[in-house]
């Protein structure tokens, strides 16, 4: 099988999920008898930090149309590649470039998708993938006929060390006019470097949706406090304005691994999941005995978080335990 | 400018979910359907747009049962048109069809600026933003927070992982996954929507065609969520000692 890699860069280095693509790739033409090929596009390819070991060939594609991320140059510029590499398979992460481009190429190339994917194996003249779905609840088996386009789902790979030498390098041609079509890159903005970063901190007290009213956000932030942890949330509560950016925990928050990661009414979404599941003790409360944070947690209450909250408050101040 | 909203009704995953006798579907009989979270952004940073740029704004469905009432509540929050598509697709999950129909309307309407939710609990055969974009030709962006009008064309936020993001201009027709409008949607008063409930909806219909090469969901399971965590049983008083003692005995409380 003939394997086409697309290599995210974030700030001059290959992308977190650069490794377990790769790793995936190079099982499956190992499996099938292939060759990977990892695409990478940038101004200057050649400074792009990152190992890409596990391709057979990195293709690099030099424009200054490449000089930011700019979703309308590089998904032209993958179709051309696409088009004169014939890959049986091309693979991106579920990211937001990974979103904009696989779908799109899917259309434009005629090729079947499968996404949120966290198993991909070959079978028969096709591959078969097991998805996401319903916000982690459920898992699909699907069957791709090739050629095809995949997106993992981040973390689904164990990504393997020693992958063996850095791979031979060879500059592809870049389709004419990239850089005057519809989209300009106006600025970049970065995570506010003067707020706190929760990354650091050993015990966090997630609340989410299920949390309910605003008012109820004092009462876990107190319930924090007595536990001498800070408090996280899901995305929604930000959204809702409700919690700050620098506080949202997940796939377009932080990624953290506390020693004590304690949620109250988060449904563990995958993209929530990709945030903190390598905490070390996860403890959830939901009222929904079927919540995906119970797949990662290590401890389970199926209890409303109203009731429970200032009864662990009071309990930790009988106990003269309260860091309040 | 004439942005389209596409709006789907999505099952509710924080209901109980169970697999139906094909093995390849929810069971679909007792699942409520409500407005697909991002989809539900996206409608109110159309209206945004319209109300800070006046932009002309229909809201766009595919027929099914209640989207008649889904399209109603989207005149109540601000949308001048509403339409419905009345198609051939039989399964909810079949993006390439449910784009070549909305590709369809939006031809029929006119529509240059497109904004629907990055995402849905079932969209793994392909999200729709993208391959409603790939399929017009038009570039795309998702995981969007803020979509305004700028110069002749739109200034739009894309966000990363790690709380990056970055700000682009767009000149042309666009496809826009939206993650978060850059209010809260609003909410809706009672006597706006039974005032709404009396809209016209336009119709559109449009027959599609099986893609000649096409992914198949096979199979569908539940995920055990119990996983491996210990159950904490009893009431709230019982569990936050249960917490209590397991936080002490692993040093991450009191000392
Ligand atoms: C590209 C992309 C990026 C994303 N990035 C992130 C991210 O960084 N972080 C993130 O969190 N999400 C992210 N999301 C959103 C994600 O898909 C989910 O929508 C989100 O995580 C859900 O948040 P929640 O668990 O708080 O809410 P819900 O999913 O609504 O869950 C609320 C939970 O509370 C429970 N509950 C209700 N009442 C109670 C009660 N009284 N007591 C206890 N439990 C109760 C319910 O059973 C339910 O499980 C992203 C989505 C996309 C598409």
């Amino acid at each position: 099988m003939k394997i086409l890699v697309y290599i995210e860069q974030i700030a001059g280095q290959t992308a977190g999920i650069t490794g377990e693509l790769l790793t995936l790739a190079r099982g499956l033409a190992e499996r099938t008898g292939g060759h990977v090929e990892a695409l990478i596009a940038s101004d200057a390819p050649e400074s792009i930090g990152g190992s890409l070991a596990g391709a057979d060939l990195v293709l690099t594609a030099a424009d200054p149309a490449f000089a930011q991320y700019n979703p309308q140059a590089q998904a032209a510029l993958i179709e051309a590649v696409i088009a004169a590499r014939a890959p049986d398979l091309v693979l991106f992460g579920y990211t937001t470039m990974g979103m904009d481009l696989a779908p799109w190429l899917a259309a434009r190339t005629g090729r079947p998708l499968a996404g949120y994917c966290i198993g991909l194996e070959p079978d028969g003249a096709g591959l078969k993938a097991r998805s996401q779905i319903y916000g982690g609840k459920l898992i699909a088996d699907v069957e791709l006929p090739l050629p095809a386009i995949v997106v993992m789902a981040p973390g689904a790979v164990r990504e393997a060390e020693g992958r063996g030498d850095e791979p031979a390098r060879e500059a592809v041609a870049v389709p004419p006019g990239l850089a005057g079509g519809a989209v300009r890159f106006v600025s970049a903005q970065a995570p506010d470097a003067n707020a706190i970063d929760i990354t650091q901190v050993e015990k966090l007290v997630c609340v989410g949706r299920g949390i309910g009213e605003q008012d109820a956000i004092e009462e876990a932030r107190g319930l924090a406090s007595a536990l001498g942890a800070e408090l996280v949330s899901s995305r929604p509560l930000v959204d809702l304005g409700w919690m700050p950016k620098e506080r949202q925990v997940g796939k377009s928050g932080r990624t953290v691994k506390p020693r004590l990661y304690l949620t109250l009414g988060v449904s563990g979404a995958p993209e929530h999941l990709e945030g903190m599941s390598a905490a070390d003790l996860i403890i959830a409360v939901n009222t929904d005995a079927n919540a995906p944070i119970f797949q990662v947690a290590h401890y389970r209450a199926v209890v409303d978080c109203a009731d429970l909250i200032p009864e662990i408050v009071d309990e930790l101040e009988r106990q003269g335990l309260s860091h309040a | 400018m004439h942005v389209a909203a596409i709006l789907r009704l999505v099952p509710d995953t924080r209901e109980e979910l169970e697999v139906d006798a094909s093995g390849r579907d929810i069971d679909r009989e007792w699942v409520g359907m409500r407005l697909s979270e991002f989809d539900d952004q996206a409608l109110e940073e159309a209206v945004l747009l319209k109300e800070r740029s006046g932009a002309k704004v229909t809201a766009i469905a595919l027929a099914g049962e209640g989207v008649d009432r889904l399209l109603q509540t989207a005149v109540a929050r601000g949308v001048d048109e509403v339409v419905r598509v009345v198609h051939d697709i039989a399964d909810s999950r079949d993006t390439a069809r449910q784009v070549e129909a909305l590709a369809g309307a939006l031809h029929r309407i006119g529509a240059d600026v497109v904004l629907t939710g990055v995402m849905t609990p079932e969209d793994i055969l392909g999200q729709l933003a993208g391959t409603l974009a790939g399929r017009l030709g038009w570039p795309v962006f998702n995981a969007v927070t803020s979509v305004a009008a700028e110069g002749d064309g739109l200034r739009l936020r894309q966000e990363y992982s790690g709380g990056r993001a970055a700000i682009f201009d767009v000149s042309g027709p666009v496809v826009i996954g939206v993650q978060s409008a850059s209010q809260a949607p609003r909410y809706v008063a009672g006597s706006k929507l039974r005032q709404a409930a009396g809209t016209p909806i336009g119709q559109e219909e449009i027959p599609t065609r099986a893609p000649a090469a096409a992914a198949a969901i096979t199979g569908l399971s539940l995920v055990e969520a119990g996983g491996q965590a210990v159950s904490l049983e009893g009431d709230a008083t019982t569990i936050a000692g249960k917490i209590i003692a397991i936080l002490s005995e692993k040093g991450l409380i009191g000392a």
